[in-house]
């Protein structure tokens, strides 16, 4: 019985306690309930875009997982008509882990022999084609397969390949190279193929190739 | 008494509590749903239960001092009074800035029980029909003895139904079908009998349009009734599509092909079969969606070098960024008054749900607590739901109410949910043996039935509303 007095100030306590702390700081607008912690406020993305009357900020050192601003896409109507060589830098086909579009590190000898093959003949384009493997939602795996081809493109432009050469899609996971159920296809799905553009001779001369 | 009458006396309102009291205690285990404070009047009867979580929730805001009023009555009472008056300090702090309105709580019911029925009369297709449109919506079937309604009829000749009530003990219905396929007719006949019995109007004779892809990854946008009877392809690409969107209230398609050898976004006149390029800009162009007035569409490009949100003219004109985010936003889906875009995100490594005014301004996340990895919303047309996919190892349809205010519920295994016009069934995609199939789903009482196959894998269904 004692215990269970002693029960009542402590119980007293704890809830003016909480009174006076936990709950005056709910946010308006959020219900609480028993066990959920809301989601944290959203912070906005920092803003790159040097207008916001801060200095510009230095060059970026080579670091693919660092994306410090998007690269507007390439012109569309530059690229039609040109014919795609698929095999001439199958070997270089990059893989990615699980839904990241991160570069992995031992990626970039892959990435810097596709640049050097761009390099070589300036008449080249490169189509990259983000995939994925069949996890995850449809258009989710569209989305993220675009990520995937775009942070190549990125990081071939600080190769210093001019990105207008290159242009992205993304195939969601619509082209699985393997079509097994297992991790060991998944990682081979996860991947960017580069598909050198070579252009049309054939092409009337002086007509947009599309 | 005391301290609820202090919580009467500042909102100047008055509740039927005593009646409520085992509501507003439930709802603080559960799932919550708010509704107006009109205290319900005696006890409802089983069957006007069919439509009550739609047609009584009007708003899921919770005043947190109903809450705190659902504490003093619960039977802790006599265990925890100082908790209950530290409580109440609390409950001022609230309702200094609080200015919604009073609110009765009660918890979502999902797992209702549906609606026992018996069906006489009916045979081959006609019956088949009749029994997949009212699974769909509710209902089940049992013994006449133990039916709430009896329906009967035959179509031998026209289709013909009667309904009876068996409580009121009169028929509600008569009626007889004539001049189109036994189908249309069984679906009228279905639509008529959901409109005797509940008041609200049928699915039956609505249209979804989907994707059908064959092993190869290649596909065709399709669309089809409901139930999958009558496909008809919409496109002959042999190519990658994805993504129909109905244009709400038109014969009208958006999708995404990649016929021009890049994914772009299409509007297709199903009257006409006129197909016009609406977006084509360097990258990727995908997950077209409609605003409700059909004046507008949302979709997710990467032209600037990000994959973000942008809004344009029905036409694809006037096209605005919504989003600029290095994260990869996708699925856009519209709330039914137009004002918000909803769509899936990641903020700081995390998957959510998110929603932006569709004219441009501040992301707000929408929060799905206990529902990992958030895809593919899409918001009911009555406004109060927004059902998505969960991705907790395999994946789960989950609704939840679109202002957030409870907690996401988890209905059945499937991906890719679209909403009915009468926002009460969900079609959805199914994952079985590495295929999918479409399904249809009767949100509250979780009966689902599967849609007939058109091609390898049918999935991304878009209800015509």
């Amino acid at each position: 019985m004692k215990t269970m007095k002693m029960i009542y100030p402590l119980a007293f306590a704890l809830a003016v306690m909480l009174a006076a702390t936990g709950c005056k700081h709910q946010p308006v607008g959020i219900t609480p309930m028993k066990g959920v912690t809301p989601p944290p406020p959203y912070e906005p993305p920092p803003n790159t875009k040097g207008d916001n009357g801060l200095p510009p900020e230095p060059p970026i050192n080579f670091d693919t997982n660092v994306i410090a601003q998007g690269i507007p896409a390439a012109d569309q109507t530059l690229f039609g008509g040109m014919l795609e060589d698929t095999n001439a830098l199958a070997a270089y086909t990059i893989h990615f882990r699980y839904d990241s579009a991160a570069i992995r590190d031992s990626e970039k000898a892959s990435l810097q022999s596709v640049a050097s093959a761009l390099a070589a003949d300036p008449a080249t384009k490169l189509l990259v084609e983000g995939n994925c493997d069949e996890r995850g939602t449809e258009e989710y795996n569209r989305a993220l397969g675009e990520r995937r081809a775009l942070a190549a493109r990125e990081a071939l432009a600080k190769l210093g390949l001019d990105p207008m050469r290159v242009r992205t899609i993304s195939n969601g996971k619509d082209r699985p190279v393997d079509t097994g159920h297992d991790e060991a296809a998944w990682q081979k799905n996860r991947r960017d193929d580069f598909i050198l553009l070579h252009p049309n001779p054939n092409a009337p001369a002086g007509v947009p190739q599309s | 008494m005391k301290n609820y009458s202090l919580f009467k006396i500042r909102h100047g309102e008055s509740i039927q509590v005593p009646t409520e009291r085992k509501k507003i205690a439930r709802s603080f285990n559960c799932g919550i749903i708010a509704e107006n404070c009109k205290a319900p009047k005696g006890r409802q009867k089983k069957r006007n239960n069919f439509f009550r979580p739609v047609r009584d929730s009007v708003s899921f805001g919770l005043n947190p001092a109903v809450k705190t009023a659902g504490y003093f009555r619960s039977s802790l009472r006599d265990v925890c009074l100082p908790v209950i008056l530290a409580v109440f300090v609390a409950s001022f702090a609230y309702g200094q800035n609080d200015q919604d309105p009073i609110r009765i709580v009660r918890p979502v019911t999902f797992g209702q029980n549906p609606i026992p029925v018996s069906l006489d009369g009916f045979s081959g297709e006609v019956a088949s029909v009749l029994k997949f449109d009212l699974y769909v919506q509710g209902f089940s079937f049992v013994s006449p003895d133990a039916a709430q309604y009896q329906i009967s009829g035959s179509n031998s000749g026209n289709v013909i139904g009667h309904v009876t009530d068996k409580v009121a003990r009169k028929e509600i219905l008569s009626r007889s079908y004539a001049g189109a396929s036994l189908r249309r007719e069984a679906h009228a006949l279905s639509d008529d009998i959901v409109f005797a019995i509940t008041g609200k109007k049928g699915i039956a004779q609505t249209k979804i349009a989907f994707k059908a892809q064959s092993e190869n990854g290649d596909g065709e946008i399709f669309v089809s009734d409901f139930d999958g009877g009558n496909p008809q392809a919409v496109t002959h690409d042999k190519t990658i599509v994805s993504a129909p969107a109905w244009v709400p209230g038109r014969l009208a398609l958006y999708y995404n092909s990649y016929r021009l050898g890049n994914p772009d976004i299409f509007y297709n006149n199903l009257a006409t079969g006129e197909a016009r390029t609406i977006a084509r800009y360097g990258g990727s162009n995908i997950s077209p969606a409609p605003s409700p007035d059909g004046s507008k569409v949302a979709m997710i490009l990467d032209k600037d070098g990000w994959v973000d949100l942008y809004v344009a003219d029905a036409d694809g004109s006037n096209l605005k960024r919504l989003t600029k985010s290095a994260e990869d936003e996708s699925s856009p889906c519209w709330s039914p008054d137009g004002k918000w875009i909803c769509f899936a995100t990641k903020i700081a490594e995390r998957r959510v749900l998110a929603k932006i005014p569709a004219d441009g301004g501040a992301i707000q996340v929408i929060r799905t607590t206990g529902a990992p990895s958030p895809t593919e919303p899409d918001w009911s047309p009555d406004g109060k739901w927004i059902a998505f996919t969960r991705q907790a190892g395999e994946f789960d349809i989950c609704v939840v109410p679109a202002d957030g205010s409870a907690d996401p519920v988890v209905l059945v295994a499937g991906e890719d949910p679209s909403w009915s016009p009468n926002s009460r069934t969900l079609a959805f995609t199914k994952r079985a043996n590495y295929r999918y199939t479409l399904s249809v789903l009767d949100v509250f009482t979780k009966q689902v039935k599967d849609i007939g196959r058109i091609s390898g894998n049918d999935s991304q269904p878009s209800w015509a509303k």
